[in-house]
């Protein structure tokens, strides 16, 4: 008895904002729920059990707050799990719920992630609190710093992924950042955050939610049949590593070598530059976009930047990435992973609108947290997988 | 619900070995060091080591440890490196262990590790519990938990479920089995009814003896496939059923003198038809009448024979505790079924059941 596949068949998020004070935090989350659930052809009394992702609770004040979204949620009766894995929460999340339905515990269950930065302080909750924070960008700067050094690529190719996921994200009604006019000039001449980090290579602050629908095999065929195509689930992983250790690689650590692996040997995949159709990837400093390329054997060690250079990250290329325009776009932190799982299962069902990636059949889904030291992945595709 | 361990199936899942540190009311350790030391306890019972384990889930909580990412330094209490396939939940370590078996349930995992931790010695809880009530229209009101708890108990005295008497009974009872495990933190403090509710009140109707420690602590609870456990230990303690119900958050908009979500977990975990002993995570006196009720225990059921949360209240690791205390009375214990019942949230508005067979 192998597992139950597991169909994504509802999908909704928020429009992504820098403050959604029309709204209060379950009304965040029922937005994109509702969005989901409508989507599916469901209604709440449909969902047999709720999971909820978020980054630390602190960056709203609210503690263990799936206590207090149940009722948002329609939580009553059901179980109502919180999965918390640092920035990469989101995509566990969406995991988390696919084991629900994989494991035959349940038949239908609403995952959902959010971040509701305006109403707290994140870079404060990022300093855990105590004294002045240097925030994620701070932090990861160093290993950019260290990746550039190693790999001997320009500069521009920060500036261009920069440029990419901005334009990327005018297609993409419901990304925060619509910058028309964004050009490598405006990146360049930004102010420096972090060396070699400009400020328009950085991600915003967003308020935002995410939500998914997932079903089993009988609930994935009957959606396809009524003329709805599921995302399959094709893999799933997690994977975590210490934040600091003599000998580790931060640029590429083995934990998202090892969860990408994982991945693509339950998806069949073997040369993932050519089985993949698009990526979503979380790249909250424009860096990252090469570095993950590397980071999952997408690209050889050292020749991810060439992709980015040669133009095939871009929307039209040959392997996009983030065509939603990604975490440099919207950046609703909990949420920002789960953003990354539902966009891959957008593509796959050929549901992304003006973003949507001609044949896209297979994509990747990938989200990170901490000191590039927490993975969540999947691959979802257009076709029921054979086994 | 099989008592032959020849028709148990090889899915069947079973609680191999627990651990949990003494709950003591402030740990100088880091809540890593802790972590390691159970971990440590509960593999070497059996005689296995990190490299063994194929997946493990952490269940703590930022508020209570007093800072965020406070499960990241955690990872070291299960060695991360290789890197290892784990999750984290926001939530008390029962819930951790229901992850746990999810994952399981797909066959590829032989040993899955669970664990629960918090130091509230950190904090001041009852200032920080305020934190988990809606954001805009309860935590305002400053209802600390014990205020809530003592609401809680005035609606159930007053309804004719219980008395005060009865909650002193249940303190009572509570810390005299407290005295006979080391583990507890209130072990030697006054048993005497009468004397109990001459006490004065801290919040009407709730004395000092209706109410938790203030603890710090730590727990584990390793479980592993049939074929596996069978390996490991001559009595595994088989997981029948787990399962976990919530209500709705508003305190307000609940019969607080009930737990149907409690009623709802069990039925689906396999029923207490033949429990012998039951683990109900109930830290105020109130909640366990509340408990026993909804989950219609009879008189021959044991309830908390640990002494109980009322006793020993390490937040985020207590309803592991409950678990491990369960799991024991089957490995250790010669019991043949028993019940283990955890909680979150403003009066128990979230529960977990889990309940455990041994082979006859």
């Amino acid at each position: 008895m192998g597992h139950e596949p597991v169909a994504v068949v509802g999908i909704g998020q928020t429009k992504h904002k820098k403050r959604r004070d029309d709204l209060s935090i379950a009304g965040l989350v029922r937005e994109a729920a509702q969005r989901a659930l409508d989507d599916a052809q469901m209604t709440w009394s449909d969902i047999d059990a709720v999971v909820i992702g978020k980054a630390p609770d602190i960056f709203e004040g609210v503690m263990k707050p799936e206590l207090y979204l149940a009722d948002a949620l329609g939580g009553a009766g059901k179980p109502v799990f919180r999965v918390h894995t640092a920035g990469s929460v989101g995509g566990s999340t969406a995991i988390v719920a696919s084991h629900l339905v994989s494991s035959r515990v349940h038949k239908r269950v609403l995952a959902v992630a959010w971040e509701k930065q305006s109403e707290g302080n994140a870079q404060f909750g990022l300093g855990g609190g105590k004294s002045g924070s240097i925030g994620a960008g701070g932090a990861f700067a160093p290993w950019i710093r260290a990746y550039i050094r190693k790999s001997g690529a320009p500069e521009h190719i920060g500036w261009q992924v920069a440029v990419k996921d901005r334009q990327n994200a005018l297609r993409n009604p419901y990304a925060h950042l619509h910058l028309k006019d964004i050009s490598i000039e405006k990146v360049r001449e930004s102010p420096m955050m972090w060396d070699p980090l400009h400020f328009l290579e950085s991600c915003p602050s967003s308020d935002g939610a995410g939500a998914i629908v997932l079903t089993d095999k009988a609930g994935g065929l009957a959606a396809a049949a009524d003329g709805r195509p599921p995302a399959w689930v094709l893999g799933t992983s997690m994977r975590s590593e210490p934040s600091s250790f003599n000998g580790r690689d931060p640029i590429r650590p083995q934990a998202g070598v090892d969860c990408a692996w994982d991945v693509y040997k339950q998806a069949g995949i073997t040369d993932p530059r050519n089985q993949i159709d698009v990526a979503e990837l979380y790249v909250p400093f424009s860096w990252y976009e090469p570095m993950w390329l590397e980071g999952h054997d997408i690209a050889p060690v050292g020749e991810g930047w060439k992709m980015v250079d040669r133009g095939e990250t871009a929307f039209g290329g040959s392997f996009p990435v983030n065509p939603s325009g990604g975490v440099l776009s919207s950046n609703p932190i909990g949420a920002s992973g789960m953003l990354r799982f539902l966009e891959a299962a957008l593509q796959v069902r050929g549901a992304a609108g003006e973003h949507q990636v001609d044949g896209a059949r297979v994509a990747l889904a990938q989200a990170y947290g901490a000191a590039a030291q927490y993975f969540a992945m999947w691959a979802v595709g257009s076709e029921l997988p054979s086994s | 619900m099989s008592n032959e361990s020849n028709d148990r199936a090889d899915t069947a899942i079973a609680i191999v070995s627990t651990a949990y540190l003494p709950a003591v009311r402030r740990n100088d350790v880091t809540e890593t060091e802790m972590l390691i030391a159970v971990v440590d306890e509960a593999l070497g019972k059996v005689g296995l080591k990190r490299s063994d384990i194929g997946f493990s889930c952490q269940g703590s909580c930022d508020y209570v440890s007093g800072g965020t990412f406070s499960f990241v330094p955690n990872l070291d209490a299960m060695g991360a490196w290789p890197p290892i396939h784990e999750s984290h939940v926001e939530m008390d370590g029962a819930w951790a262990m229901y992850e746990a078996w999810v994952r399981m349930q797909h066959g590829d995992v032989e040993i899955a590790v669970a664990l629960g931790s918090g130091k509230s010695s950190t904090g001041d809880p009852a200032e920080i519990y305020l934190n988990e009530l809606d954001p805009y229209y309860l935590a305002p009101l400053g209802p600390d938990p014990v205020s809530l708890a003592a609401l809680q108990a005035r609606q159930l005295i007053e309804s004719g479920k219980s008395t005060e008497r009865e909650l002193a009974e249940i303190a009572a009872r509570s810390r005299r089995d407290a005295a006979n495990n080391p583990k507890q933190q209130v072990r030697s403090a006054e048993t005497d009814v009468d004397k109990l509710l001459a006490e004065p009140y801290l919040r009407n109707p709730l004395r000092k003896s209706d109410l938790p420690p203030i603890s710090d602590g730590a727990s584990c609870v390793v479980m592993a496939t049939a074929r596996k456990a069978r390996e490991l230990v001559s009595r595994p303690a088989w997981i029948a059923g787990i399962d976990h119900r919530s209500e709705v958050h508003n305190p307000a908009l609940r019969d607080l003198t009930d737990s149907p979500s409690t009623r709802l977990a069990a039925e689906k975990a396999g029923g207490v038809e033949g429990v012998e002993v039951a683990e109900l995570m109930a830290p105020f006196t109130a909640q366990e009448v509340v408990l026993r009720q909804a989950l219609g225990l009879g008189d021959d059921v044991v309830v908390n024979p640990s002494g109980g949360a009322l006793t020993g209240n390490p937040l985020m690791a207590t309803g592991l505790v409950r678990i491990a205390e369960a799991a024991e009375q089957i490995l250790s214990g010669g019991r043949n079924r028993t019940l283990a019942h955890a909680t979150s949230g403003p009066l128990l508005q979230q529960n977990l059941v889990c309940i455990l067979e041994g082979d006859n």
